[in-house]
């Protein structure tokens, strides 16, 4: 090596000698460093760094509480809570997650639906979660992924409590339904009480007994893992399950009235006149409430949303319908509390009604006119021409101020959320809706329920147990038992109207089904177990241009008249008030007849129930 | 007989022995041996807390020990003198197992760094971890000192042709580490200051090159999330600030051997490989850190001792290139895991749970014990 000649070792020696010398200062600088940052964490940040790693071990949980059950009248449940088993699946656990949902797939379905969802929930969530890919799964499929749990990596069945309603849709107005908690109620709600809870009520009792329903959740502090896996419970707070809720609700008294609609469309109130308890509220058509629980896919939603029968919407406290001729009771009252009528006022009636100076016709229904007319004969005939004749006298203003005592025109309060005002107009409602002044023509239609006047078949049942506790005001309500936290507003005064008075209109409801000329002796009075006071109504959808004869047949479906009847009975000691409205069709007396006559023919004959009370042994009935 | 005299009298004339010790009979530094036994030792107690108490870990790591200490021992039978003959084919062997791992090489979570041999899988960088120090070190050893411009671009290309095959695997902790130990010997070389200086100014470029070309996206997420490690604190960021709190809660003494929460309950990942230190830092403090630094530094001063004291060029280039790329293991690893460099993957020397990089440690401190046991060489050589 020609190099190796010319090198002078000594010198070489000593360069790299410097050098190794200059690294070694440079190395202690960098050992200097470590120990410094090894000093700051350890030292300085030694509070900061331990306060950390504390909250990592320890992690508080949420116990979430069981949800109050719902139960009927007798006992029976109407809303409880199913353990349902999801498969869920830790994604850092998973390795390859197509191959592994394609082998799920092979022991248990997985629609495309549910693998949509699944990717989802995926994107928002932390690798160490299990997130669920299938709800519900029975005891089969449950048995078939613990037999294969071994090539399923990461796959976990996890139990979860989820409501359930085992009545389907005969309930799913009234009691209403729970879902997921969505972006607007996230904000809303105390993330306190809901932390464990995925679910809130949205409709209904569901959603109006919310705070007492949901209970408060308990927590328990537990030592974890980083993967967020329990290793131990240091410490525990229960959780205080939701309380229970007994509703005055009938079931077997809904399912008489459901069945009594026979299919179409429309809303029946049935309420206790004593308590206000609702011992049925139907609105058809309906829907199966349990659609809504782990979440509704778009599709059903749309179909349901969509239909142009609004099974969605609760007619029974949010339609607001013209309340026609089932107010001419409570008019009459008016008149008579005002000193307008009495007893033996009459008018003669040729078939229609003309005001001073004008050219237009008020007609009656029956447009050849009922001859001689005086208030009992105008409620159970039903006839227009006589109430026509009043308004003038009565005027708007003492009208509205006198039905308004029965509720119409402003909500009931009962314990639902979704509820309706409907509307009894006023001048001043007038003026400030339209800004126009009250037309004596307008007092006319209103006093026959039609024009402005809308009210909900709660209202409807509302007046009718008013007028059947002969003036004393109770407030409509579902839930038997009064729940501190939740105040229900009431705003009902009794009526002060004479014994006379009201003997008379009650006496001419009493007619309306009784009286062979009555609205409703054909379709339900003849063969009477128990006294009714009823009277029908008939609400018209298009108003009939002026001179045109009517016929049914002629309009579509939907543009025919609604069928109304109100009733109470027995008139000697009212125990059910009802309302019924039936659209696009007649026959709203057969439904209520139907629901009355299954709910007073047990109790006013005891030897049906072996001498026990109705209530002991429709309770005897539910425990069997 | 005679030759044997002849070395008595010449290692008489330089005083480093006055007689023929034990240690060059079998050419073992017993010192050196002893720290490393001390080291593995609190290596093994260190890994079967943060193993989580498995015997097998310990077990397996304290046969891989063994071994290593067996490699070691025979390593250091061979001379420097052939290390430095047999560099070149050394090295030519190590580059064609590199470009057969990138070829036909083993996958095995998103890195190509293995070869699969009827027996035996391995992976060549492990090899030439060995190697480049012994190929620079024989290359500059040659030329005369300091380095030339083209001695200093042929030890360039020599070191940079295995770094870019091991960069591309992808394996960022040993590239750096190959590249640093043949740059190493460069440095001690004597390379000119003005030169040094240049190449700090070059690398800037390079780093940019390197960045954009060659870096896989999971390491410039690393870089970025060190830079930033709570941007992604469940991903990336996880394991920097997870080590963070693990090694800042253990405070001035620990929360005592096994009793780290941080590891234990599985907050630290890789808390037994590359990892490890938080765990010692966790269980016994900034104490128990300075301790292990000190058996390093113990370590380290006997591979400069060895430097300083041998007795040829090759010697000892070698000798600061491996004591050189030894701190660097430490620094790196200790620097990444309490966050004040970007995550690399380099285990800490004799702690970390892993045969591979052990033997290979082993086989490096047994050419230093080579350099230091056999002082014949250079005067053989004349």
């Amino acid at each position: 090596m020609p190099a190796n000649t010319l090198k002078d070792h000594k010198a070489e020696q000593r360069i790299v000698g410097t050098r190794v010398w200059l690294s070694l200062f440079f190395m202690v600088v960098l050992v200097f460093v470590l120990i410094a940052r090894l000093f700051y964490l350890q030292v300085l940040r030694y509070d900061e760094m331990s306060t950390q790693s504390e909250e990592n071990r320890v992690l508080l949980q949420t116990i979430p509480p069981v949800r109050g059950l719902i139960y009927d009248t007798h006992g029976k449940l109407l809303a409880m809570n199913r353990s349902s088993r999801s498969l869920t699946i830790v994604r850092e656990r998973a390795g390859d997650l197509d191959q592994l949902i394609e082998n799920i797939s092979t022991l248990v379905p997985v629609t495309d639906n549910e693998r949509r969802r699944f990717d989802q929930r995926l994107r928002r969530r932390r690798p160490y979660e299990p997130i669920p890919l299938k709800f519900n799964l029975n005891d089969e499929q449950i048995a078939t992924i613990a037999v294969n749990q071994f090539r399923l990596p990461g796959v976990e069945i996890d139990a979860d409590l989820v409501r359930y309603y085992p009545e389907g849709c005969i309930f799913s107005h009234s009691v209403g339904y729970v879902g997921r908690i969505n972006d607007r109620e996230l904000r809303t709600l105390d993330p306190a009480l809901y932390s464990g809870t995925h679910v809130t009520g949205k409709i209904g009792l569901e959603k109006y007994y919310e705070s007492i329903l949901l209970g408060k959740p308990g927590y328990q502090e537990v030592e974890t893992n980083a993967r967020g896996r329990v290793l131990r419970v240091l410490n525990q707070v229960p959780s205080e399950p939701g309380k229970d809720l007994e509703l005055y609700l009938d079931t077997e008294l809904q399912k008489v009235a459901i069945e009594a609609l026979d299919g179409r469309r429309g809303a029946i109130v049935a309420m206790d006149p004593k308590t206000g308890g609702v011992l049925a509220m139907v609105s058809n058509p309906s829907f199966d409430p349990n659609l809504f629980v782990t979440g509704i896919d778009y599709e059903t939603f749309n179909g349901l949303n969509k239909n142009i029968e609004r099974p969605l919407y609760n007619r029974a406290t949010l339609g607001e319908y013209p309340p026609a001729s089932t107010i001419k009771p409570v008019v009459g009252l008016a008149l008579l509390a005002n000193g307008i009528v009495d007893k033996n006022t009459r008018i003669y009636d040729q078939g229609w009604f003309q005001l001073p100076g004008s050219e237009h016709r008020f007609r009656n229904w029956k447009r050849r006119g009922d001859g001689w007319v005086n208030l009992p004969k105008a409620i159970f005939r039903s006839n227009d021409t006589f109430f026509y004749n009043q308004a003038g006298k009565l005027g708007i203003d003492r009208m509205h101020d006198f039905l308004s005592q029965f509720g119409l025109g402003r909500r009931t309060g009962i314990d639902i959320g979704e509820e309706r005002p409907g509307l009894l107009p006023s001048r001043e409602w007038k003026r400030g809706v339209y800004g126009q002044p009250w037309y004596p023509g307008e007092t006319v239609i209103a006093i026959i329920g039609q024009g402005y006047n809308l009210a909900t078949p709660l209202q409807l049942a509302e007046f009718t147990t008013i007028l059947a506790n002969r003036g004393k005001h109770v407030q409509p309500r579902l839930v038997k038992e009064d729940m501190p936290d939740i105040q229900s507003p009431d705003w009902g005064h009794d009526v002060d109207v004479s014994d006379e008075d009201w003997d008379l209109i009650i006496d001419s409801m009493e007619d309306v089904i009784k009286n062979p000329r009555g609205t409703a002796h054909w379709r339900i009075g003849r063969d009477l177990k128990y006294r009714i006071a009823g009277k029908t109504g008939t609400a018209q959808v298009v108003s009939i241009p002026q001179g045109e004869e009517y016929d049914a047949e002629q309009l579509k479906e939907f543009e025919r008249d609604h069928s109304l009847f109100v009733a109470f009975a027995p008139i000697e000691d009212p125990q059910i008030a009802i309302s019924v409205i039936v659209e696009n069709d007649k026959g709203a007396a057969n439904v209520a007849k139907t629901i009355m006559d299954h709910y007073l023919l047990p109790r006013l004959n005891p030897s049906l129930t072996n001498g026990l009370s109705v209530d002991e042994a429709l309770k005897a009935k539910v425990r069997n | 007989m005679a030759e044997q005299d002849f070395v008595r009298q010449l290692n008489d004339d330089h005083g480093f022995t006055q007689t023929r010790g034990w240690s060059e009979t079998f050419h073992i530094d017993f010192l050196l041996v002893g720290l490393l036994m001390i080291l593995c030792c609190a290596g093994l107690l260190i890994l079967y807390s943060a193993s989580g108490k498995d015997m097998g870990v310990v077990i397996r790591q304290s046969l891989y020990m063994l071994v290593g200490f067996v490699g070691m021992g025979v390593i250091a039978q061979l001379s420097p003198r052939m290390l430095m003959r047999f560099s070149p084919w050394m090295y030519a062997g190590g580059v064609v197992l590199l470009l057969a791992v990138l070829f036909m090489g083993i996958q095995s979570k998103g890195a190509q760094r293995w070869i699969q041999l009827p027996f035996i899988r391995f992976q060549p960088s492990e090899i030439i971890k060995l190697i480049m120090p012994i190929v620079v070190a024989a290359y500059l050893a040659n030329r005369p000192l300091p380095p030339s411009f083209r001695d200093i671009a042929v030890t360039l290309t020599i070191i940079g042709v295995p770094v870019i095959l091991i960069a591309k695997q992808p394996d960022l902790g040993t590239s750096l580490l190959i590249g640093s130990s043949g740059a190493f010997v460069l440095l001690l070389a004597g390379l000119r200051k003005r030169l040094i200086f240049s190449a700090i100014m070059l690398a800037i470029p390079a780093v940019f090159v390197f960045w954009q070309f060659l870096m896989r996206d999971y390491q410039k997420q690393r870089v970025l999330t060190f830079l930033n490690p709570e941007s992604d604190p469940w991903g990336a960021g996880w394991n920097i600030i997870q080590s963070k709190i693990a090694i800042g809660s253990g405070g001035l003494y620990g929360k005592g051997w096994l009793q780290g929460t941080q590891s234990h309950l599985d907050f630290l990942p890789e808390s037994h490989t590359d990892f490890i230190i938080a765990v010692l830092a966790e269980e016994m403090g900034l104490v128990g850190c300075l301790m292990l630094l000190a058996i390093y530094a113990l370590i380290i001063g006997r591979g400069f001792f060895i430097t300083l004291k041998a007795q040829t060029l090759f010697g000892r280039l070698l000798a600061g290139s491996i004591t050189l790329t030894f701190f660097v293991y430490i620094f790196v690893n200790i620097g990444m895991v309490s966050g004040l460099l970007p995550v690399v993957g380099v285990p800490l020397p004799f702690v970390s749970r892993g045969g591979t990089s052990l033997v290979t440690l082993m086989a490096g401190f047994g050419m230093l014990m080579s350099v230091h046991t056999h002082k014949t060489f250079h005067h053989r050589m004349r």
